[in-house]
């Protein structure tokens, strides 16, 4: 399924056509760059182990914490270590990604965008299934979080 | 013209001395004629994010292995990433990485098959010329193409596949993954995604030494005498024996490999590249379990 069939996906969209625009080692600059950008998670997360959860899937030791508040709004919160840049790109792309979208739409969010956006050839088919796993991950927890809100 | 080899206390202990340089040798030497420094990551982007001033970037997925055949890339492919990074046959290549140069030692693993003459690890690796607060630099290289010749592969000398394993059952062998893994508990280190084997366990007859066993906490290597106690003394493995290393899929076992053929000296140590991901698949050969 394409992205492109959800309007309200447009963020994600235009993250994966830069990406496609360019070069295979221009590419790796771009991830550098969203890992540059991963957010610092707030003040109010900073210790709070028990809301975070690992994604085993990556090699480097990376948390998320995707919040569904009380508001029924969706916000993403991560934090991966300086030494894992490509980890941390993966997060921040997300984190941006995500961001503004509502529990439903995050749920629509295809299983495979993390193979579209060009990257498979420059990282590895081994290294974009950490990506694939965040975001499983990130579905799953959104959903049990619905969950008592709709009975 | 390779450059001259390092000399120091605890590198002469080593059965091969010349295949060691420490940061303090790599930072004094940068810029030299016929020295390519070599930085091969985990992580695919650390290189990106800064490097020793003049190093290149491997990238042991996409570069050094086949993308379709599970093996690594023959002469012609080697001889085209070697051209495209400037490194020419007679060049002395240092390599070095994260993760206590896991990867750097899976790399020369990988030079070694090739015949490259002079391929040395730095000591310590990426964290240790970080722990010094040493130059780093995101300016890429700007090395000149050379005319690396195609060389074919020798699969002999320094490589084992799995019915060779078979044939050496009964002689060492030495399993550097995790307690867990060897035991039979999981298929992958603790921090690594579940993977690869069919069957937990290990080859019977395999001693557990863990591969960063062999590194002090700096991520340098242990000295002769450590390496001596914990290769060979402990298990009765003598300098003259056929010691096969394995892992998950061969590169912590380079690792061990490095410390047993250049270290300590066994002319005959081998890394089994198809390692647990291929033995703990395979149809009817024996594993073992437990400790």
């Amino acid at each position: 399924m394409n992205t492109s069939d959800h309007p309200a996906l447009a963020v994600l969209d235009e993250i994966r056509d830069d990406f496609l625009s360019l070069e295979q080692s221009d590419r790796l600059m771009l991830l550098l760059e969203f890992a540059d950008e991963l957010p610092p998670l707030p003040p109010e997360y900073e210790n709070h182990p028990d809301l975070f959860e690992r994604v085993e899937e990556c090699q480097a030791p990376v948390y998320i914490f995707p919040e569904v508040t009380d508001t029924s709004e969706f916000r993403l919160y991560a934090t991966a270590p300086r030494e894992a840049p490509t980890t941390r790109g993966f997060a921040s792309i997300l984190v941006q990604g995500l961001s503004g979208l509502t529990p439903e739409q995050v749920i629509e969010v295809p299983d495979d965008y993390p193979l579209t956006i060009g990257l498979t050839e420059a990282v590895s088919p081994l290294r974009i299934r950490g990506m694939m796993g965040m975001l499983r991950r990130i579905k799953r927890s959104v959903r049990e979080q619905l969950q008592p809100r709709d009975l | 013209m390779p450059v001259e080899f390092e000399t120091n206390e605890k590198f002469a202990e080593y059965a091969h001395p010349e295949r060691l340089v420490t940061t303090g040798w790599v930072a004094q030497n940068l810029g030299r004629d016929g020295l390519v420094i070599v930085e091969t990551d985990e992580d695919v982007l650390l290189y990106e994010t800064g490097h020793i001033p003049t190093a290149v970037k491997l990238d042991w997925h996409t570069e050094l292995n086949d993308p379709v055949t599970r093996d690594f890339v023959d002469g012609e492919k080697f001889a085209e990433v070697m051209r495209k990074k400037g490194i020419s046959r007679g060049d002395t290549v240092v390599i070095y990485g994260d993760m206590n140069n896991w990867w750097a030692a899976y790399a020369l693993w990988i030079f070694s098959l090739f015949g490259h003459e002079d391929v040395r690890l730095m000591d310590g690796g990426r964290s240790k010329w970080i722990a010094e607060d040493r130059e780093l630099t995101r300016e890429g290289p700007p090395r000149a193409a050379s005319d690396y010749p195609v060389v074919e592969r020798d699969d002999v000398s320094l490589r084992v596949f799995r019915d060779q394993v078979l044939e050496h059952l009964g002689k060492p062998l030495i399993d550097v993954r995790s307690p867990e893994e060897f035991r039979g508990e999981r298929t992958s280190a603790p921090h690594l995604p579940e993977e690869g084997a069919l069957r937990p366990g290990h080859i019977p007859g395999a001693s557990n030494v863990p591969w960063s066993t062999a590194a002090n906490e700096d991520g340098t290597f242990k000295s002769y005498a450590e390496l001596e106690e914990i290769y060979l003394k402990n298990f009765g493995i003598s300098k003259a024996d056929d010691v096969i290393a394995y892992c998950r899929i061969g590169e912590r076992s380079s690792h061990t490999w490095f410390v047993l053929y250049y270290l300590l000296g066994i002319d005959s140590a081998k890394n089994y590249d198809g390692s647990w991901t291929e033995w703990g698949s395979s149809v009817r050969v024996p594993i073992a379990l437990g400790a």
